[in-house]
């Protein structure tokens, strides 16, 4: 039997870890979906139309996955952080009833619309429909971001003693709701995932361009794959470099009130000026190889490079390492590397986003091999630093819940046995193991359908199969 | 915000309107996705293709949003009584899990259904469709029926009966959705299942009834008070209703008593069991509720959204109202 406590914490983290899947490619889509259907009502070209009933059943079937995984959250914070639910649930209950009421009501009744009522409503209420959708799903992530900012940054509250017991006291909803943590994460998280749904276009798009292209395999539809792949190129050079700039914005704001977190980020144990930032490290001592805590370190990296980031662009400003703390240090291995991916990519999808639109300007978007393995390489990598950014939130918060006012391991519910808790973190491991299965596979096969056919426009659209390729479609024609 | 935090708004009954509202969204989801459990447990007995696609086509655009029921449900529990819906989830674990699985089964399985064309596939699917949506009305049966006692452990005889007359009470609520979405046998045999799942249902809310009056001698008083008698009395004669209206062909009629039957239900539940909010830990209303500020911050968050919520499901229902046409499918 695994100790409740643990089973508990890895339950959230793999029911967590899953369901962001979802929501991102939700809130990601959205402003695409949005696009395609204004573009559609205005230009009538059946291109658009294409475009928006291929990305809407894709938005369909995670939008299911995501509410089947998300409402196992929502029952979460009672079923297994009782402690923290009574604790805390003054502040944080508010938030996510309103998140159903604001956000999640809102999307899911247009959504009905937006799937099955194209031939029911007017033009202009179903591109209303698909605009309410897409606010329903950001609103989601307002409320869900205010919830979990609140544990990293906790402000407007006091501690009061109630039947013998301390509990989280609400006093200033403003500052509560919009504290400091929150504008950055909703940057952050929002920005990432529009990046992450135009690698996974651009991914899927460049599979059919190189097949037809480079391969020179017959593909249907492969004007409408090129006109795909520019769409995800110009939103990934707009969301790729904003991601970096604002990580390193992040960064410091996370030093700021988080220093043993960022001190984990950076795995520095003793406080020091003109820290570097390390590119990698590994624990000196063989045997320390698997320990997440291991000190000894040997690094190679940036000199002033931590110090840098902390203070917003001095090498030699001073950083507080983890043994200046009176707490346990997170797993630090665990956030140093989730964090070094995280930030090695966000690099990796600017030269990206570059790369294309240099081969793009010279006319040689379409024929370069290289290029279109790259994307379709990099079409989950988004997706992975969001996860990995996550873990480097939520495990470097660690050993609290709330960042210095509850302790994980107080958060748990007292009647939790080991066996209960056992039972259902197998089911959920099996389970959404199962889930992202069939998520993958359902996928696949509308990838593998490829857009549908649309009345009148077929004619056109297949015939750029034949027609040069590069002639008839451009992004913002 | 000073006055925000100082007293109650209006100076109203904030404790027991939240507990009212906390049953009120509750009766929401048992009334409407109670149509999609019901038609899913109706899907079992088709054998045609083309109409088991027209079972799916009338929940299609319906299901998703209401399902946020739940959602809000939950969310509404644990804002205004955190205390509650901690101990209550942690209380009842398994439970609430099964529960979580059962909605996730009927969830997933239209879409995947609708995935391939293959008998076999399908043929799997559609029991996964069936097995969800029976179980998952079952369940919250049993998850209602629990709170109201407080009983320790999960399987209780009230819970149980609970449990099979909420699934009776979804299966007469199907059935008169399909009244209003379709036509012809399909229609004709949906109503004579509705008719005797309503009948059944008022059987198995009395056996239910004297379960709990057997079991919890601390309920005996309240069940035997004024409003559950007429509750109970006012759900024979909408069941009786249902059965005419559903004769007569009048669906809409059928449909509404279903509504009085579910809120009927939900009101019997939240008046044997007030003052207390959760009898197993002895928490009253008047204790378990939050304190005033963010009460009275949700009180007007929801006053606000409620009106517009209903209003989209207003929009949501009347943009597909009518019957399914031939030809549309789920997909
Ligand atoms: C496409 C995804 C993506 C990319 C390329 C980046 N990030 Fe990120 N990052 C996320 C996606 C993400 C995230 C998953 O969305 C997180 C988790 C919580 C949050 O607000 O955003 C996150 C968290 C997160 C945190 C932790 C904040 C906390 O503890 O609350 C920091 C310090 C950074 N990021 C900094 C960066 C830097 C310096 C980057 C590049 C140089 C970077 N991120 C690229
Ligand atoms: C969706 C993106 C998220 C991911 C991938 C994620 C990941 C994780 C992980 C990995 C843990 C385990 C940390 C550990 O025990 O070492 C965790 C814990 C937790 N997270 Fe998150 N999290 C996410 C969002 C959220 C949000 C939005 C909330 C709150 C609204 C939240 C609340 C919690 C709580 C209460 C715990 C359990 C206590 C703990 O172990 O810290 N998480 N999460
Ligand atoms: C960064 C973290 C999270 C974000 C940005 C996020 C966002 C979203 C979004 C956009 C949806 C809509 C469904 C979809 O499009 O796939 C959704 C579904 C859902 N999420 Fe999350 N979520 C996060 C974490 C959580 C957590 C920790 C909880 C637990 C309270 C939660 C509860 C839910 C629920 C209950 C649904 C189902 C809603 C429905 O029935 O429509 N989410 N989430």
């Amino acid at each position: 039997m695994v100790d409740p406590v643990v089973a508990s914490r890895l339950q959230f983290a793999v029911t967590t870890i899953v369901h962001i899947v979802f929501p991102v490619m939700s809130m990601g889509l959205a402003p695409f979906l949005i696009y395609f259907t204004w573009k559609e009502i205005r230009t009538g070209e059946a291109i658009y139309e294409r475009l928006r009933r291929f990305w809407v059943k894709i938005f369909a079937v995670s939008f299911v996955v995501g509410t089947v995984t998300g409402l196992v959250l929502e029952f979460e914070f009672g079923t297994n952080f009782a402690a923290f639910s009574t604790f805390a649930g003054e502040l944080f209950g508010g938030p996510l009833a309103t998140e159903g009421m604001m956000a999640f009501m809102l999307e899911a009744t247009f959504l009905g619309i937006f799937i099955y009522g194209r031939d029911r409503v007017s033009d202009a209420f179903y591109f209303l429909s698909s605009v309410l959708v897409g606010l329903g799903t950001w609103l989601s992530a307002v409320w869900i971001l205010i919830a979990n900012s609140w544990m990293q940054t906790p402000r407007g509250y006091e501690l009061v003693n109630e039947g013998g017991r301390q509990v989280v006291h609400l006093t200033d909803p403003m500052a509560a709701y919009f504290n400091p943590r929150f504008q950055y994460m909703f940057l952050h998280m929002q920005n990432s995932a529009v990046e992450s749904v135009a690698l996974f276009m651009a991914g899927v798009a460049a599979y059919f361009v190189y097949k037809h292209h480079v391969r020179g395999d017959e593909v249907e539809n492969a004007a409408f794959w090129v006109k795909t792949l520019k769409i995800a190129i110009v939103a990934l050079v707009i969301t790729a470099p904003l991601q970096v700039i604002h990580g390193d914005l992040y960064a410091r704001h996370v030093y700021e009130t988080q220093p043993q977190k960022f001190a984990a980020m950076e795995a520095l144990w003793e406080t020091d000026t003109y820290v570097p930032e390390y590119i990698v490290a590994f624990p000196t001592d063989i045997s320390h190889i698997l320990d997440p805590r291991a000190k000894e370190l040997l690094g190679i990296g940036i000199p002033g490079g931590a110090s840098w980031l902390a203070s917003g662009g001095n090498p030699q400003a001073e950083i507080r390492g983890l043994n200046s703390f009176e707490t346990e240090a997170p797993p630090v291995a665990v956030v140093f590397w989730a964090f070094r991916i995280m930030v090695g990519l966000g690099f990796w999808f600017i030269l990206l986003g570059f790369w294309a639109s240099y081969r793009w300007y010279r006319g040689e978007l379409v024929e370069d091999d290289l290029l279109h393995k790259a994307f379709m390489g990099s079409s989950l990598l988004g997706i992975v630093a969001v996860e990995t950014g996550w873990i480097v939130t939520e495990v470097g918060r660690q050993p609290w819940v709330i960042q210095d006012v509850m302790l994980t391991e107080n958060s748990v519910s007292p009647s939790l046995t080991g066996a209960e808790a056992t039972f259902t973190l197998a089911g959920f491991v099996g389970g959404y193991a199962l889930l992202l299965a069939l998520y993958t596979y359902v996928i696949r096969r509308i990838i593998q359908h490829g857009p549908p056919e649309v009345d009148g426009g077929a004619v056109e659209a297949d015939a750029g199969t034949d027609a040069p390729p590069e002639a008839e479609v451009s992004v913002d024609d | 915000m000073t006055d925000l935090a100082g007293e109650a708004l209006f100076g109203l009954p904030l404790p027991e309107i939240w507990f009212g509202l906390v049953f009120f969204v509750l009766g929401m989801f048992l009334f409407l996705d109670g149509f999609d459990f019901g038609i899913g447990i109706l899907f079992a007995t088709r054998e045609d293709a083309e109409e088991k696609e027209t079972l799916l086509a009338a929940i299609g655009p319906f299901w998703d949003g209401n399902e946020v029921w739940l959602v809000v449900f939950g969310g509404a529990l644990f804002a205004a009584f955190p205390e509650v819906y901690a101990n209550l989830f942690s209380r009842y674990y398994l439970l609430m899990f099964a529960i979580l699985a059962a909605l996730g089964l009927r969830g997933l399985s239209p879409e995947m259904y609708e995935e391939r064309e293959d008998d076999q596939w399908r043929r799997y699917w559609g029991y996964a469709f069936v097995v969800g949506s029976a179980l998952t009305p079952f369940l919250l049966g049993v998850f209602a029926i629990n709170w109201l006692t407080g009983v320790a452990g999960i399987v209780s005889v009230p819970g149980v009966l609970g449990g099979l007359a909420v699934v009776a009470l979804t299966v007469a609520d199907g059935a008169a959705f399909l009244g209003l979405k379709t036509r012809g046998s399909l229609r004709d045999d949906a109503s004579r299942y509705g008719t005797r799942a309503a009948v059944a249902y008022l059987g198995l809310v009395a056996l239910t009834l004297v379960a709990v009056y057997v079991t919890t001698p601390a309920l005996q008083s309240a069940l035997l008070s004024l409003p559950v008698i007429a509750l109970v009395l006012l759900s024979v004669a909408l069941v009786a209703g249902y059965v005419v209206a559903t004769r007569r062909g009048e669906y809409l009629a059928a449909f509404a008593s279903v509504g009085g039957l579910v809120f009927g239900l939900v009101t019997v539940i939240a008046v044997t069991m007030f003052p207390a909010v959760d009898r197993a830990t002895g928490l009253s209303v008047s204790e378990g509720i939050v304190s005033t500020l963010p009460l009275n911050l949700m009180t007007i968050m929801m006053a606000l959204l409620l009106p517009i919520v209903l209003s989209y499901f207003g929009v949501l229902y009347s943009v597909f109202s009518g019957p399914i046409e031939s030809g549309e499918t789920y997909g």
